[in-house]
């Protein structure tokens, strides 16, 4: 049975539990509705919600679980001399996988009858060509162990999905039968459907947590792995970074670092004081008309996608950088570089000082202004000798924050900033960052098990400590501020 | 003059006349505005700038070449058996379909005494892109009674003609270009004065899937369009109900203790976690744990919802917080549960600010592109996802990856190309929020 087939039946179940579950709350009130203690809508919602949720949420669970435990039982079956020169368990594993559907199609198609895949396995070679026939082409001859251990696959699979069918039905019937016998004038039906109801938002409000919680899992996991494969040791200190297909390769995180900071660094450079200008100048001076015109436009800058910024900086302004600035002074020949990364980097990020800006200056009260201007000082004196000393520690929350999205930027640096590790001072030199060699390494055809492929993941976990601590560096401080003047 | 000479000269003179300090204050004020124009011009040219480019590399990509000439569609080649026969039918390949593009091509230059000194055969069938028989064959087989006439088609020009037209391509790099002929471009300038090859509006670049490295001129977004509609499709259906669920538990029931605590320092920290790493997340759990294909809209769109979910949250959360609280006491003071007087008063008071603040939550979702690069939607895919829910697992596209993926190929017609895709990307973004704004505008309420 499919799955599709099997939460329609479900959901079919539990809709004619919701009808059942009203007809029976109106019976058992004697034709009296006002002798019910809960409206009959809720006996119908309780039954809905006893037959559902608990037959859905083992169908979940039971697909999650059950890939698991057939391959670690499945791949038992295969010895070392079956995994070829070069390749690894993985391999073998997704052959088996395939081999499996293939068979199902065929069996599907009526090709072969079930008895008949079962006895298979002297005629190896006639299968390899059969299976291509449905889609499934494979590398080389299917070793009798692999086919055996597809036959044993694919039989687990349908196993467990029959017996996943059978136990999700029963699980609803039993819910069916359980709510439908509870339903009395006197039941509690809308505390009970609503008491369930926040069950349901409180796991709901719990996919954040589970969310983080999968996100610090993967990213530990297998930088452990690579860990294994590689010395921490080196993963820190070492200064070059050279992979290299064949083993030998030298991740050393310090070129990607330097990248990172230093694009983030012009991006700040560039940013920061054409946000801060324009939030002062906005909040301070600018007229009502002049706000209302250039507030949105602002803001249109933070609604552009950032692949956006990524092409602009590889067509116009990577270019044009090159051929004005890097190529007259001799200091480069590339049109990715530092430099074009910083420059988009920072225009993508001056929206966000400016919006961050402007939130904290207006919070800086009206009557230190006021004293301000009773004392005789001018606009921009009280700006930059009151107003700015004030809001300090909130815009230094504002860059930090800003600091955090640049370092983690992906797209502008990917097509902006080039792709060669190097520790250079010059910002029209390509250079490379912590997020393009996470994509770098992890795009294409990627092996789980070379240390080459399992280095992004410790480069994400390093990624997700620094924006992170950043992060809750400056929301420490802007919160700080905050209450200062509350 | 020192500092301390002009505290120490006694105030001599009119009042209406500014003293060296005061004009010199005066100064410091005007320089300090002109620095904060000098900002927001420098912002708005840089928006200007953006936008200009992007427009003027892209809109060319609307526009593509076609050749107009009469093509005999010969029977003997055809349909050999002379039945109409579908299955027969297909067995012309398109190679068949090239040559018979060929030959009326080669006619039309005859006819029109188009005799260019030097011109090989060659150059005269890749004048004709080698998409073009393809989709004469499609046209062909769906409409079989073609067969045996002569029809006036437009014909999809090489690349490189097209490139020509655009200004891309130019006599001189024509010479150092092996793909294209000098012979060819004067081929192509006669044809032009006769009317013969021209520019129309390229509904393929809208509606077609990717195509090869070679033939940029068939490249379009169908397939890229319909696998971000898939995956904005899981978003929604995904993100709004749990995004809901989760705001109203932490607005109206939650009680106040380390847990809600946890959570809701979890999803302050989630909406500021780098892109890139979700994708790291999905391919960890997603398609290595949980054994999900690659490349498919619904890893995708799980994702993005795990992304989404925290600026749905947020401002879901604003949305309940603004309904004011006199409205629940007076469901509550007549008897209402807790349950009835969310379900009935607050979402449908909270309701347009909740879908504006969904809306521009999936715009973010619809332009992200560093996750979906992890979980392989760069690869190329020519084939049209099905329709969901199995299509929501067949291998497709997504908008801006393919932006990302023409930029990685060397042609520059692929420039051209990612821009016209940004436009469409930027056209879709404009909309959502112009909806989300109408929304805010027609149900926005204050109390």
């Amino acid at each position: 049975m499919s799955i599709g087939l099997l939460l329609a039946i479900i959901l079919g179940l539990a809709a004619v539990g919701y009808v059942f579950g009203i007809r029976r709350a109106k019976s058992a009130s004697g034709g009296d509705t006002r002798s019910l203690h809960s409206l009959a809508g809720y006996h119908g919602q309780s039954v809905f919600l006893f037959v559902a949720v608990p037959a859905l949420l083992l169908v979940g669970i039971w697909l999650l679980v059950q890939p698991i435990i057939i391959e670690s039982r499945v791949s038992g079956l295969i010895v070392e001399a079956d995994i070829p020169q070069g390749g690894s368990r993985d391999l073998v594993m997704s052959d088996v996988r395939r081999v499996a559907g293939g068979l199902n199609i065929i069996a599907g198609e009526g090709g072969l009858s079930e008895d008949e895949i079962a006895n298979m396995g002297a005629d190896l070679g006639d299968l390899r060509s059969r299976l291509g026939g449905v889609g499934v082409a494979l590398a080389s001859d299917i070793q009798p162990n692999v086919f055996e251990a597809s036959k044993r696959y694919r039989q687990m699979t349908n196993t467990g999905q029959i017996m996943l069918s059978v136990s999700a039905i029963a699980l609803a019937l039993a819910g069916f039968v359980y709510s439908i016998a509870r339903i009395t004038a006197d039941f509690r039906a809308r505390n009970v459907s609503e008491g369930f109801v926040k069950l349901l938002f409180i796991a709901c409000s719990c996919v954040a947590v589970l969310t983080t919680f999968g996100i610090v899992a993967s990213l530990v996991v297998e930088s452990l792995h690579f860990f294994r494969l590689y010395p921490v040791s080196d993963f820190l200190f070492s200064l070059t970074w050279n992979p290299q297909f064949r083993g030998g390769s030298d991740l050393g995180i310090w070129p990607l670092l330097w990248g990172t900071l230093y694009v983030s660094f012009v991006a700040l450079l560039f940013a920061v004081p054409v946000g801060l200008m324009s939030a002062i100048y906005l909040s301070e001076y600018a007229s009502k008309r002049v706000r209302s015109v250039v507030k949105p436009a602002i803001e249109i800058l933070a609604g552009i996608p950032t692949i956006v910024y990524g092409l602009f900086a590889l067509i116009t302004v990577g270019p044009f950088l090159r051929d004005y600035f890097a190529q007259p002074f001799g200091l480069g020949s590339s049109s990715s570089s530092v430099l074009t990364a910083g420059l988009v980097m920072g225009i993508m990020l001056i929206p966000f000082v400016s919006s961050l800006s402007d939130d904290i200056i207006n919070a800086v009260p009206q009557s230190m202004r006021d004293g301000s201007f009773g004392l005789g000082a001018t606009h921009s004196e009280t700006v930059r000798q009151v107003i700015l000393p004030a809001a300090l520690p909130g815009i230094v929350g504002a860059i930090l924050l800003a600091a955090s999205r640049a370092i983690g930027e992906t797209m502008i640096v990917v097509m902006g900033a080039g792709a060669a590790a190097k520790l250079s001072l010059n910002p029209l030199e390509a250079m490379t960052t912590i997020t393009v060699k996470i994509v770098s390494q992890l795009t294409g055809d990627t092996e789980f098990a070379s240390p080459e492929t399992l280095v992004a993941f410790a480069l994400g976990l390093m990624l997700f400590i620094f924006t992170l601590g950043l992060n809750v560096i400056a929301l420490y401080v802007v919160r700080k501020y905050r209450e200062q003047y509350e | 003059m020192t500092n301390a000479a002009v505290h120490s000269t006694p105030r001599s003179g009119s009042l209406f006349s500014q003293d060296q300090r005061t004009r010199r204050r005066n100064t410091a004020e005007r320089r300090f505005r002109i620095y904060g124009q000098a900002a927001i011009g420098i912002a708005m040219m840089a928006l200007v700038i953006l936008l200009a480019s992007v427009l003027g590399n892209g809109l060319s990509a609307f526009r593509q070449t076609f050749i107009n000439m009469p093509v005999t569609l010969d029977a003997d080649v055809l349909d050999k058996k002379g039945n109409r026969d579908a299955d027969d039918l297909k067995k012309v390949t398109t190679i068949g379909y090239s040559k018979l593009l060929l030959n009326s091509l080669t006619q039309l230059i005859e006819d029109q005494g188009l005799a260019i000194e030097g011109l090989a055969a060659s150059d005269i069938k890749d004048m004709i892109s080698d998409d073009a028989a393809a989709q004469v064959r499609n046209r062909v087989l769906a409409n079989p009674e073609l067969i045996g006439q002569t029809v006036s088609l437009k014909v999809l020009a090489n690349g490189r003609i097209d490139g020509y037209l655009k200004g891309r391509v130019s006599m001189e790099s024509a010479e150092r270009d092996s793909n294209v002929s000098v012979n060819q471009l004067r081929l192509t300038d006669e044809m032009m004065e006769r009317g013969l090859i021209g520019k129309s509006f390229n509904w393929s670049f809208i509606t077609a899937a990717d195509a090869s490295e070679l033939r940029p001129e068939a490249a379009g977004l169908g397939v890229a369009i319909l696998g971000s509609a898939y995956m904005m499709i899981v978003v929604l259906v995904l993100a709004l109900p749990i995004g809901v669920a989760a705001s109203i538990y932490l607005e109206e029931f939650a009680p106040k203790n380390r847990w809600t605590d946890l959570i809701e320092v979890n999803i302050s920290n989630l909406a500021a976690v780098p892109s890139i790493v979700f994708g790291i997340l999905g391919l960890a759990i997603f398609i290595n744990f949980a054994g999900l294909p690659q490349s498919a809209p619904i890893v995708g769109g799980l994702v993005l919802t795990l992304m989404t979910l925290p600026t749905i949250i947020i401002s879901t959360r604003a949305a309940i917080k603004a309904v004011p609280p006199s409205i629940r006491d007076a469901a509550l003071g007549i008897g209402a549960s807790k349950m009835q007087t969310v379900f009935h008063h607050v979402l449908p008071l909270a309701a347009p600010g909740i879908l504006t603040g969904t809306i521009i939550g999936l715009a973010q979702a619809l332009g992200e592109t560093a996750p979906l690069l992890l979980i392989g939607m760069v690869a190329f895919v020519r084939d049209f996802p099905a329709a969901p829910p199995e299509g929501l697992f067949d291998p497709a596209a997504a908008l801006p990856v393919q932006v990302y993926n023409w930029t990685q190929r060397a042609d520059p017609a692929f420039v051209e190309r990612a821009s016209g895709a940004i436009i469409v990307l930027l056209i879709f973004l404009l909309a959502m929020n112009a909806v989300a704004i109408l929304l805010r505008r027609k149900f926005e309420r204050r109390w």
